[in-house]
């Protein structure tokens, strides 16, 4: 049977997150969401980070979720997963829960809650080696309060509170390698993915609720409002990223490192810098030598992840 | 939609059991475009069903079966997805 | 059973221990750290069956406990001071996500300057988040309110966190004897675990901490704040059953010698005991003085209060917090209580920092002339 159909199938006709919520009209978060909760077979309880995809989904008295749900603040999800994860693994040694599957606990953030102020509690529940699965949808910036820049922000991009100008260029720092944080706790499973790559982000969730312990996965989710583009246009912009390396997919499984897709020809940097209004400012003469710095970046991030690939022996 | 309740009426907390939250109508988003679908072109490869964001598409088993337009928000996205040009936008 | 010689902090751990939690997140600060040590202990030797969960912040412990306990284990943690200080949002969240967790409290100032040593400063920080605080006034009473807290905290019509508040260094860290109830005696008195949705109930899946607008926020507040009404008489009830177990009785509101005082002094924590020391003196001196303690400032018994305090001509608070620009947190609770009753009122703030309050300083408040701020080297006395 295919994959889609077997994601199909999984919801037992049953969608885990469903219609009737406020997200933006061509949002790129509920297809992260859906692949994530399609593949998982067991039952998953879901714990998410204040942001866009919470605020939207959960108006009292409606709900977009089908699935257990848990909020409590913003920088916290990581640290209530562990209470939630602690809590099934203790009744289970009691023998105070119903014999079945164990249900797996799925945490959904955005980039804040992941890379700034969630980076604490994250970093707590991998060093701790709970059993959980942590998705960042990394849109690259706070989108829910307006579009304001976060530690995942890429250099050069324009948001509201690294406006480009006269003065400015946009945000002037490098984006964190969140993954590579990840990578640093040894944990068993982190991975890089992008919802247009869904057969891609599907097999890295079926190997990171597998793992027996923390599993990281950091998925490029695109923003139609703050990355300025038209929402058909979503996997097209996906894409640009993918195939011009600036979001490379791989995985590093108990340290080790693989790609799991290799752009045949890789397009300039242009062409995904091109599409999005966020970095209209250096589609100028004037800024030619900031995109040149990008391109600098991207070549030498892929180089060195080439070269860990190779290190471990997967390329 | 329901009046809206008292304290004492809220559940502890707030928790809201999922099968009992009606859920508001968001097709009232879309201004003037909606999907339609050609079926005699439509494969099944459900790629308009994974990439809705508002969970719009509906299913029989595993076939097409068609957009829940009380939620649809008219994106575009599953046109712009589905591989065969089975799915165009049109006036309402 | 004859009492054993315990820390109040060594005592909390053995309650918690005969409690048996599920999940217990921790995090260390002074003066709370022997309590957490000491369960760590017991979980290292087998005694405790608890998942200790070694949190890297405050903020995280209390939010780990909020995801355990509305996971459907009983979850307890301990803090002080600055991890209070940090975790506070969280404190509000597991209040209005009715979470019952339970948390000992080792009541220490907040900065700055950086202080380590007893006042309720802590306490007062989070007094309005929602949560329930009783107070011991040594380390027996630190132990017996550890056992009652989860029925209060439990109880359906109250599902709120239960703070279990021992004055820092004095009670945490200061050896009594304490009676230790039998094992299976504290498992029957606490009882099974049960809240409304579990989180791990996938059969019924519920979405819990919404996001809510102005046409609910205040209804959801309105709600829990009538919990916290509810739990006055819960914990009468609670305090009944655990002295048909103990013989020892414990109330929100704790009168000693008030028959014809005219003179009462009203107080929190392990200054208590000083006070109904320094009482017993004065009466035997011939002087009509009585106290008043204060067993749960949250929620508060302001009506026992007013009944209590109905015959006295003057009553004095002793707050060991302050608040700058404004009147010192029980002073205000109990002015709001005795508004109108006709008594003449009067505060002081006192032992800020760990400042000892000795029994000499309860004579002069009780003899009258003292400033207000107590025992504070530059402060002028009144004429």
């Amino acid at each position: 049977m295919s994959r889609l159909k077997t994601l199909v199938r999984n919801q037992r006709g049953v969608p885990p997150l469903r219609g009737g919520h406020s997200l933006c009209q061509g949002c790129g978060i509920p297809v992260v969401v859906r692949t994530v909760l399609g593949t998982i077979q067991s039952p998953a309880v879901v714990v998410n980070a204040t942001g866009c995809l919470e605020v939207a989904t959960t108006r009292y008295p409606t709900t977009a979720w089908n699935v257990p749900w848990l909020h409590v603040a913003f920088e916290n999800a990581a640290a209530v997963a562990s209470g939630v994860e602690s809590a099934q693994r203790a009744l289970r040694r009691r023998h105070a829960l119903r014999p079945g599957e164990e249900v797996a606990v799925v945490v959904f953030a955005g980039d804040g809650g992941t890379y700034d102020i969630g980076l604490q509690a994250l970093s707590g529940a991998l060093e701790r080696g709970h059993r959980f699965l942590f998705v960042c949808y990394d849109n690259e910036a706070y989108m829910n309060t307006g579009i304001q820049r976060s530690g995942a922000t890429p250099f050069a991009a324009s948001t509201t509170t690294s406006p480009a100008g006269l003065e400015s260029f946009g945000k002037a720092q490098r984006r964190k390698d969140m993954t590579a944080i990840a990578i640093a706790h040894h944990v068993p499973y982190v991975a890089q993915a992008a919802a247009v790559h869904w057969h891609d982000l599907s097999r890295k969730v079926e190997r990171a609720v597998a793992a027996r312990g923390p599993a990281f996965l950091n998925v490029l989710t695109d923003c139609p409002l703050g990355w300025g583009h038209e929402p058909r246009l979503s996997a097209q912009v996906l894409n640009a990223a993918v195939e011009s390396r600036f979001w490379p997919l791989y995985e590093v499984v108990d340290g080790r490192y693989r790609l799991t897709y290799e752009p045949e020809r890789p397009v300039p940097i242009e062409t995904w810098l091109g599409l999005q209004q966020r970095f209209a400012h250096l589609v100028t003469d004037g800024n030619r030598q900031l995109v040149d710095e990008i391109q600098e970046q991207v070549d030498a991030e892929w180089n060195a992840l080439l070269d860990r690939c190779a290190d471990d022996g997967t390329s | 939609m329901a009046r809206l309740s008292t304290w004492q009426e809220l559940p502890a907390g707030g928790a809201v059991v999922a099968a009992e939250a009606e859920q508001p109508h968001t097709g009232g988003w879309r201004t003037g475009l909606r999907p339609d679908v050609d079926l005699s072109k439509c494969i099944n490869c459900l790629l308009c069903w994974l990439y809705c964001p508002d969970s719009a598409v509906e299913l029989d088993g595993t076939a097409f079966a068609g957009f829940d337009y009380d939620f649809c928000k008219g994106c575009e996205i599953c046109a712009e997805a589905c591989p065969t040009g089975a799915i165009e936008m049109v006036a309402e | 059973m004859s009492p054993e010689l315990l820390t109040g902090g060594e005592a909390v751990a053995h309650a918690m221990r005969q409690v048996d939690p599920d999940v217990v997140p921790v995090y260390p600060i002074t003066p709370q750290t022997p309590i957490i040590q000491g369960f760590a202990k017991f979980v290292a030797e087998g005694r405790a069956q608890a998942e200790l969960v070694n949190v890297e912040s405050e903020h995280s412990a209390m939010s780990a406990a909020i995801g355990s306990a509305l996971a459907g284990a009983r979850t307890m943690t301990a803090t002080s001071s600055q991890g209070l200080a940090l975790m506070a949002e969280v404190v509000y969240i597991a209040a209005s996500m009715r979470a019952p967790v339970v948390m000992a409290l080792g009541n220490r100032a907040l900065s700055g300057p950086i202080n380590i040593h007893c006042d309720h400063s802590d306490s007062m920080l989070i007094r309005d988040s929602g949560v329930v605080q009783l107070f011991a006034e040594n380390a027996q009473e630190a132990y017996d309110l550890t056992v009652m807290a989860p029925r209060v905290a439990e109880n359906p019509d109250v599902l709120l966190p239960v703070l279990v508040c021992l004055d820092g260094f004095t009670i945490t860290h200061s050896a009594e004897p304490v009676e230790l109830l039998a094992d299976e005696d504290v498992g029957g008195f606490v009882g099974a675990y049960r809240i409304p949705h579990s989180v791990l109930d996938v059969a019924r899946p519920a979405t819990q901490g919404p996001f809510a607008m102005p046409d609910y926020y205040y209804e959801f507040r309105r709600q829990q704040s009538a919990a916290l009404e509810a739990a006055l008489p819960v914990i009468a009830d609670v305090a009944a059953d655990f002295e048909r177990l103990s013989g020892r009785r414990y109330r929100a509101l704790e009168p000693y010698r008030l028959d014809d005082a005219v003179r009462v002094v009203v107080a929190l924590g392990s200054t208590t005991g000083t006070v109904k020391d320094v009482v017993d003196e004065l009466r035997d001196e011939g002087r009509p003085v009585g106290a008043l303690k204060i067993g749960s400032f949250r929620p508060f018994p302001a009506a026992a209060l007013r009944e209590a305090a109905a015959d006295a001509e003057a009553v004095i608070v002793l707050d060991r917090a302050d608040s700058p620009g404004g009147a010192p947190p029980l002073f205000a609770e109990t002015a709001a209580a005795l508004y109108g009753s006709g008594c003449d009122l009067q505060g002081h703030v006192y032992g800020l920092g760990g400042r000892d309050l000795h029994p000499e300083d309860v004579r002069a408040i009780f003899a009258g002339g003292q400033p207000v701020h107590v025992g504070v080297r530059g402060e002028p006395c009144p004429v």
